[in-house]
């Protein structure tokens, strides 16, 4: 493959690499003290990482809240929307082209941060699976006042749903880190995800796009 | 000059710190001067009476009986109030008087089993005089003993097989002397009732300090912060009373058909309630700082969590096997075996097990235990019997977590009938077993007694009869931690009918999660390899 030339362009806003990463140490976090409260581990003690896994529970919905502002009231929502085009063509890119060093069908721009499977993850992800999880915690805390809000379900059937969404997000993050790996570089995706600045191939048809 | 100043300074900071000392110390002295009473503070200030004064207590008084004479010339309705509770009538006044739920009824246990055709050496124990057998008269007002409740000399110890009364003249039992009391300076003395006067039957029940309970033993006249936080003696140094409030000789408490457990109101509800159940005082929230331990409370019992052992001073008898009593020694006397200050074995009795800082057993109790009783049916091939048993379950809004001592027995049965039997244990008979050592010739004594049909064979058969553990009640620096029941193996693991976080988990669920994270870990691995093995990932600088 011929060196292709690279151009920088700004990507990721300060706002937006913060909240990224502060949500990906979140979720960790809760990860951790999650699988103790489920009795896999024992770490911290139960009780400790019980009010652990609350403090990150609350601190990630304030940080949820303000994610969700700031992706109406910058517009970059728009980001998400699903879209069918091209996606068969990045999905066969991870399958084939990737190994055979195609370059990538949708190349980033500041347009276009996401191909089309990142916008359908992360949509999925910001949507159902992170609401899913809040909703499931928020009803977990309250577990006392079922009765009172007139809930009429089994504790043990809340915690399977939330167990399971957190198993998602799991999975979500162990494939999440593998595809930063898929850049021109090893590290290419996490820098830029630091810096704000990624690097993409300067071609002309990125320039008439 | 400087030196000065520091000095100054420090003699300033010495008196400061003098001060606040005394004033402390002045604080917290509770008004009293004098020496704390050993045997719990007295929770009534408002006596108006001197005992030592009165002239009907300055009498030569020859018996029991004449002292409490002398007691209801005054109070003249302290007998007939005392003669309908359970301490007098050892039957449960909540139950109809045909269930004989009760000592002097049909109750059995696994320790001394049951009372009938041994009264002499029971009833020691019963707050009367002369109950030495079933034809005791309940109806007799001087037969009330006052004066094992309220004497506070020290001195007046019902003679162990004396049916309730003291000895006349000294007399050996037990390795120790017992002597007759001064009946008048033993009279002058009362007062409310203290550890002292409740201890000498409660933490001997069974026959023998600690035998029953595992809550209650003479650790409790005198106990520690961390043993008891309330009766500390070093601390609020509570009276058992305290919380057994009385009303006109009823005693607060549960017996074998009623329970406290179920008024969940506190005093902020109703100052007039009995202070007997920790929400008394402590409400349904009782937790300053953690709201989420407030959470527990409609399911958790206090005592799960801040009783985390029972026995915590002194041991208590976890285990009774009767079947292998009447071994004797080279004297011919029944053979004892001593360990670590306890019989592990009594000719008398047979095999012990005492155990110390015991972890209870946990189960789902609405305060109703019911009792096999003599005329009860069991089944020996369901062994072992649980003599008795608690109600409750998750679904049942008064029912809470709660510990208990279960001590296992093993006792003779009618294998016939399939009945518990009445040894007669106690008695200057050869028909006794502590005389004669028969088995047959006892049971068949105590069941012509008891007046209860018999086959005239007998076994033996495992059973256990449970203890609420409701005493020793520790400070919260030693409550049980989170992780106590929250574990997968924990305290709760056998209590089923609800999800317990930490403890239990959807199996499928876990399963298909597990399985979804373990696929995405091995596929992006996977493609990893393929990356570096194909020459499509000559991107690399």
């Amino acid at each position: 493959m011929s060196q292709t030339p690279m151009k920088k362009i700004y990507l990721y806003t300060r706002f937006e690499r913060f909240w990224h990463w502060a949500q990906a140490v979140l979720i960790l976090f809760l990860l951790f003290t999650g699988l103790e409260v489920h009795g896999v581990y024992a770490i911290f003690g139960y009780e400790e990482a019980v009010e652990l896994h609350n403090l990150a529970a609350w601190t990630w919905l304030i940080l949820y809240i303000f994610i969700i502002f700031w992706e109406a009231t910058t517009g970059e929502w728009k980001q998400y929307i699903p879209t069918t085009r091209k996606l068969v063509t990045v999905a066969m890119y991870y399958s084939i082209g990737i190994f055979r060093g195609d370059p990538h069908p949708v190349p980033k721009t500041e347009r276009v941060k996401h191909n089309p499977l990142q916008r359908l993850t992360y949509l999925g992800i910001a949507l159902v699976l992170v609401p899913l999880q809040i909703v499931t915690g928020i009803l977990y805390y309250f577990y006392n006042d079922w009765a009172v809000l007139g809930i009429h379900m089994k504790l043990g059937t809340l915690a399977a749903v939330h167990m399971f969404g957190a198993l998602m997000l799991l999975a979500f993050v162990i494939v999440h880190v593998y595809m930063t790996t898929t850049g021109h570089t090893i590290m290419a995706h996490i820098k830029a995800m630091i810096s704000g600045w990624e690097e993409v191939p300067d071609t002309p048809e990125e320039k008439e796009a | 000059m400087y030196r000065k100043l520091g000095f100054f300074a420090l003699a300033a900071c010495l008196a400061i710190g003098l001060g606040l000392a005394l004033s402390a110390s002045a604080a917290t002295g509770d008004g009293g001067e004098g020496p704390k009473p050993p045997f719990g503070n007295p929770h009534s200030a408002n006596n108006t009476a001197d005992h030592s004064k009165f002239e009907e207590l300055q009498q030569d008084f020859k018996s029991g009986p004449e002292v409490t004479k002398a007691c209801l010339s005054c109070h003249n309705e302290a007998a007939e109030q005392f003669q309908k509770t359970i301490h007098w009538k050892w039957l449960c006044p909540a139950a109809k008087p045909e269930a004989k739920l009760g000592k002097a009824g049909y109750v059995v246990n696994n320790f001394c089993i049951n009372i009938n055709s041994n009264e002499p050496r029971c009833t020691s124990c019963h707050a009367g005089y002369g109950y030495k057998d079933k034809n005791f008269d309940f109806s007799v007002q001087e037969n009330v003993d006052c004066l094992v409740c309220h004497e506070q000399t020290g001195t007046y110890k019902k003679f162990p097989p004396g049916a309730g009364y003291v000895v006349k003249e000294p007399t050996m039992f037990g390795g120790k002397e017992w002597l007759p009391p001064d009946f008048a300076k033993v009279a002058q003395s009362v007062a409310l009732p203290t550890r002292k006067n409740c201890g000498t039957c409660h933490f001997y029940g069974g026959g023998g300090e600690g035998v029953k309970h595992g809550d209650l033993d003479a650790s409790l006249y005198k106990p520690k912060w961390d043993l008891d936080v309330h009766m500390n003696v070093d601390g609020e140094n509570f009276t058992c009373t305290r919380c057994h409030t009385t009303v006109q000789h009823a005693v607060a408490g549960r017996c074998y058909k009623s329970t406290p457990l179920t008024d969940r109101r506190s005093l902020l509800d109703s100052d007039l309630i009995h202070r007997i159940t920790c929400y008394s005082c402590h409400s349904d929230k009782p937790h300053k700082t953690d709201a989420k331990l407030n959470d527990h409370t409609d399911k958790v019992s206090c005592q799960a969590c801040h009783i985390p052992e029972f026995a915590r001073e002194h041991s208590t008898k976890m285990s009774w096997d009767w079947s292998t009593a009447g071994k004797k020694n080279a004297k011919g006397k029944p053979l004892v075996i001593e360990k670590d200050g306890r019989h592990s074995y009594n000719g008398m009795k047979g095999d012990f097990v005492w155990k110390k800082n015991v972890v209870p057993e946990y189960k789902w109790y609405n305060g109703k235990l019911t009792y096999l009783t003599l005329t009860d049916k069991i089944d020996p091939a369901k062994q072992p019997i649980e003599i008795n048993k608690a109600h409750g379950s998750y679904d049942d809004p008064d029912a809470r977590i709660f510990p208990f001592k279960v001590h296992k027995g093993k006792q003779p049965f009618d294998k016939v009938n399939n009945t518990f039997v009445v040894p007669h244990l106690f008695g200057k008979d050869k028909n006794a077993y502590w005389k004669g050592y028969s088995w047959a010739n006892a049971i068949q004594t105590g069941m012509d007694y008891v007046g209860l049909p018999y086959s005239g064979e007998f076994d033996f058969i495992s059973t256990e009869y449970m203890y609420q553990t409701t005493h020793m009640v520790a400070p919260k620096e030693k409550a049980l931690s989170c992780d106590a029941c929250h574990a997968p193996q924990g305290r709760l693991a056998k209590l089923t009918g609800f999800y317990l976080p930490g403890r239990d988990a959807n199996g499928f669920v876990d399963y298909a999660g597990w399985l979804i994270v373990v696929a995405s870990l091995l596929g992006v691995l996977f493609h990893g390899l393929i990356r570096i093995a194909s020459s499509g990932n000559g991107k690399e600088e």
